[in-house]
């Protein structure tokens, strides 16, 4: 009988995929554990490994095709009877399997294109006209920031779980070993309580230091360095003791991975007075805050996004690019109704207010950008252009960013409001597994079309 | 909490010393005196069968996340078997506990749970043992005293500490057996588990699963000390170290550390050696060792192999085997079918056990 390989998925955002290298051919006889391929997914290039033994048939996806969906049928392989255990997989792919050859487009292209035109309406005035524009991976533009700082200032250096040989757990800090070598690119036991402590001092001391969290759910485990240890010392030295400390890492929900690995902790952080928190959606806005967080004084907690690592957008190509703690950005202009976002919600935003443009409502999209300290005025200022607020946020909806920004709206900005603001939130459990019930749990972009049109009473 | 219950037994004073040397080591020598637990032909079968439904059912796993799904992070147990199935043989079912991390699907299987429920969990169905909320790293069965399934690397020593509190604070005569990493061994609760665990004589056995790397750390990259069977020395916990591939092995220490722990001892450390076949998760490329490496512990170390080899010497027919194997792959083709076609959780699932009361 054959047995029909598929694409594997080999990460848990995994959808397509490219076949780098046939390692055994047609009619070779394959051993368990044989590396029968290799494939290159969205963070590395993985060894395909034989679970059966038998006899390589024929080979239906040819070495180097992009695009490859998962579960496409990429080889046959005979064995010799007797063995039953794959006959009983009967899943379909997930989507029939484009040709081979055709390479399809990268799946970070979509979300490219909502990006694109609102950074045409909305020019950023620290850069001058006609500077050109490299498209890049968010991962890579983070490594950039920490590289160019590194390279700037020898007090810096990054610390972490799988941070060096292993090129970081999600490729953002892939290279810095090779070129700052084992003194500024350090592993670290699994040990984030003790890390995050030694990081700390470490900055008392007058080093630079850049703490990576594999994700910031564990941070968890370091949180009382991070508030009592990095937070308070230069409130409570009367200004002597500082702690320039950048913490940072994937922050909020990723891809099925359940409860304990799902939580966005912007809220958390941004309550505490003496910590900076800085929270970026696209590449350029990710390497222009690294280094302004690298720079600070100040420590700093730098939620990145797991799920927007791998998305590129245009970073401009400017020599030293930094900018500004504690602004917002209009990420897209509009003058029907304001939607306010930060990370990956700013995606969802910039899709609804596609979706919402084509149903006659124009709608202006603000990221925020950094959390603490919030840019109150950019808040206020479209409110009183706009009149009408929603507040999107992948994360838990009490005592959240969204019920801050509602707070301000009511504080400062009643007077302009011709509705009540609204915010869409995650549901307000610990996130489930089961991907029908992750799928219900998280924010889209169709339940903040849905706030806004109540909001501009257009139901 | 009653004072008395707490408190170190009072041990003369005079030959203290002596006491505390022969303590920390003589589990590891009467380990070392007979270190292979003298099997019956049955219960032989049984360690083989239980490895192999394990090593059956992690490879099903590992090919339907390959087709999608199984989603999330999964890590797979392969090479392992003999540690989870060696151990909890020993235990007294329905008495005593057990808490791991988040390589959890092999010891679920060792206790004879349904691997349906199991497999419709990695799948995320409602038949799955969690409803599908927890998924591959959060499972749980209170029905076996089997409390997780824990995500956050180290967790589950403290709160194995906690389990054992409970029974030595019922006096039920069970004892709890927690399992953790090399690379969670550096976590800093651990020690603060060790240390209250042997202040106040908890019934817990602490078990290192060595199996040589934390993800891509090798052992030596992330450890002062790696011989982590030394590491409860400072608090007085005796510890021994035990050949992780040989299930014989594993369940000699178990007699050993068991009885200990059982005579009210406080606890034992046992560090078990193996490794593990695939990547950490998935989504683990692996580069951090060589292929020769993994073949050559497969060819020459492999648990199962191992154990087929002692059971043909004692006369087992290779085809009996064979069929055992074959009875198995149907046992796991049939859960994988029931986990692929079980339903999705219905959707007012994400609102229920957020809590238990009504408020
Ligand atoms: C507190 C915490 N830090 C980091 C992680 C990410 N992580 C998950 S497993 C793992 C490696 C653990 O290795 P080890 O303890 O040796 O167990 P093994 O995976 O080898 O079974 C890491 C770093 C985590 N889940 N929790
Ligand atoms: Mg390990």
């Amino acid at each position: 009988m054959s047995i029909e390989l598929k694409m594997p998925a080999l990460s848990p955002t995994m959808e397509e995929g490219t076949l780098a290298r046939w390692l055994k051919q047609e009619g070779d006889a394959i051993g368990i554990g044989d590396v029968i391929a290799e494939i290159e997914t969205d963070k590395a290039t993985m060894e395909f490994e034989a679970i059966d033994e038998g006899t390589l048939g024929k080979i239906l996806v040819a070495e180097g095709a992009e695009g490859v969906k998962v579960g496409t049928v990429i080889a046959l392989l005979a064995t010799d009877g007797e063995d039953d255990s794959t006959t009983a997989v009967r899943a379909e792919p997930v989507e029939a399997a484009p040709a081979a050859e055709s390479s399809v487009a990268p799946i970070e292209a979509p979300v490219k294109q909502v990006a694109k035109p609102a950074s045409q309406a909305v020019t950023d005035p620290a850069i001058p006209a006609g500077t050109g524009f490299t498209s890049t991976p968010v991962r890579e533009a983070l490594r950039d920031a920490m590289a160019e700082e590194m390279r700037r200032d020898d007090r810096v250096f990054v610390m972490g779980e799988e941070v060096a040989e292993y090129q970081g757990a999600y490729k953002v800090t892939q290279g810095l070993l090779e070129e700052f070598g084992p003194k500024r690119v350090i592993d670290t036991p699994i040990t984030e309580y003790g890390f995050a402590g030694i990081g700390t001092g470490a900055a008392m001391g007058g080093l630079r230091p850049v703490v990576e969290f594999m994700t910031f759910n564990f941070a968890m485990q370091a949180i009382d360095h991070i508030i009592n240890s990095a937070a308070k010392t230069n409130y409570m030295s009367g200004g002597q003791m500082r702690c320039p400390v950048v913490f940072r890492g994937p922050n909020g929900a990723a891809s099925r991975v359940g409860a304990q690995h799902s939580q966005n902790y912007g809220p958390w952080y941004a309550a505490v007075p003496g910590l900076i928190v800085i929270a970026p959606y696209d590449s350029a806005d990710a390497k222009g805050l690294m280094k302004a967080a690298i720079r600070s004084d100040d420590p700093v907690v730098f939620l990145e996004n797991e799920l927007v690592y791998g998305r590129s957008f245009d970073v401009p190509d400017v020599d030293d690019y930094v900018l500004p703690i504690g602004k917002a950005r209009i990420v897209r202009a509009g003058s029907d109704v304001t939607i306010v976002s930060y990370s990956i919600g700013v995606g969802f935003a910039l899709d609804a207010a596609q979706q919402l443009a084509e149903q006659g409502i124009d709608a202006e999209v603000i990221d925020l950008r950094t959390l603490r300290p919030l840019d109150k005025q950019a808040i206020l200022d479209s409110l009183a252009k706009t009149n009408r607020l929603v507040i999107a946020e992948e994360g838990w909806p009490t005592c959240s960013i969204a019920s801050e920004v509602m707070a301000i709206c009511m504080e400062e900005g009643f007077d302009h409001l011709d509705a009540p603001v609204l915010r869409v939130c995650d549901e307000d459990v610990p996130l489930p597994y089961a991907a029908n019930l992750e799928k219900l749990a998280l924010i889209d972009a169709a339940r903040i079309v849905a706030a806004v049109r109540r909001v501009c009473y257009a139901d | 909490m009653a004072k008395p219950a707490m408190t170190r037994k009072n041990k003369p004073k005079s030959d203290a010393a002596e006491d505390r040397d022969f303590a920390l080591h003589s589990l590891q020598e009467a380990h070392q005196q007979s270190p292979r637990y003298a099997a019956t032909a049955d219960e032989m079968l049984t360690f083989y069968e239980q490895m192999l439904l394990i090593r059956r059912f992690e490879e099903k796993a590992g090919q339907l996340y390959g087709l999608g799904l199984i989603g999330g992070f999964c890590h797979l147990y392969i090479g392992q078997e003999a540690v989870a199935v060696g151990l909890q043989s020993a235990l007294s079912e329905g008495l005593d506990s057990v808490i791991t991390g988040y390589r959890d699907h092999g010891h679920m299987l060792a206790y004879g749970i349904d691997p349906d429920v199991i497999m419709a969990e990695l799948t995320g169905r409602q038949a799955g043992i969690s409803h599908g909320k927890g998924g591959s790293m959060h499972m749980f069965s209170t029905q076996h005293k089997f409390y997780g399934g824990h995500g956050i690397v180290g967790a589950q020593v403290a709160l194995g500490g906690g389990l054992a509190l409970a029974h030595k604070y019922r006096e039920d005569g069970g004892l709890c057996l927690a399992y953790f990493g090399d690379g969670a061994a550096n976590q800093g609760q651990v020690y603060e588990t060790f240390n209250m665990a042997s202040l106040w004589q908890l019934p817990i056995v602490f078990v290192v699963e060595n199996n040589q790397y934390a993800m891509g750390t090798a052992v030596r990259r992330s450890s002062a000390e790696t011989e982590f069977y030394r590491r409860g020395t400072a608090f007085r916990i005796p510890g021994m170290k035990v050949n992780g591939m040989d299930v014989l092995e594993v369940r000699g220490a178990a007699e050993v550390a068991f009885k200990h722990v059982r005579e009210g001892n406080g606890p034992v450390l046992i560090e078990c050696s193996t490794y593990r076949y695939r990547g950490h998760s998935m989504s683990d490329p692996a580069k951090y060792r060589t292929r020769e490496e993994v073949q050559d512990v497969r060819e020459h170390k492999d648990p199962i192999e191992g154990l087929k080899k002692v059971l043909i010497e004692q006369g087992r027919a290779e085809d009996d085997l064979k069929a055992i194997d074959k009875a198995i792959r149907a046992r796991v083709a049939q859960a994988a079918d029931f986990a692929e076609n079980s339903p999705q959780p219905d959707r007012q699932e994400l609102y229920t056990d957020v809590l238990v009361g009504e408020y």
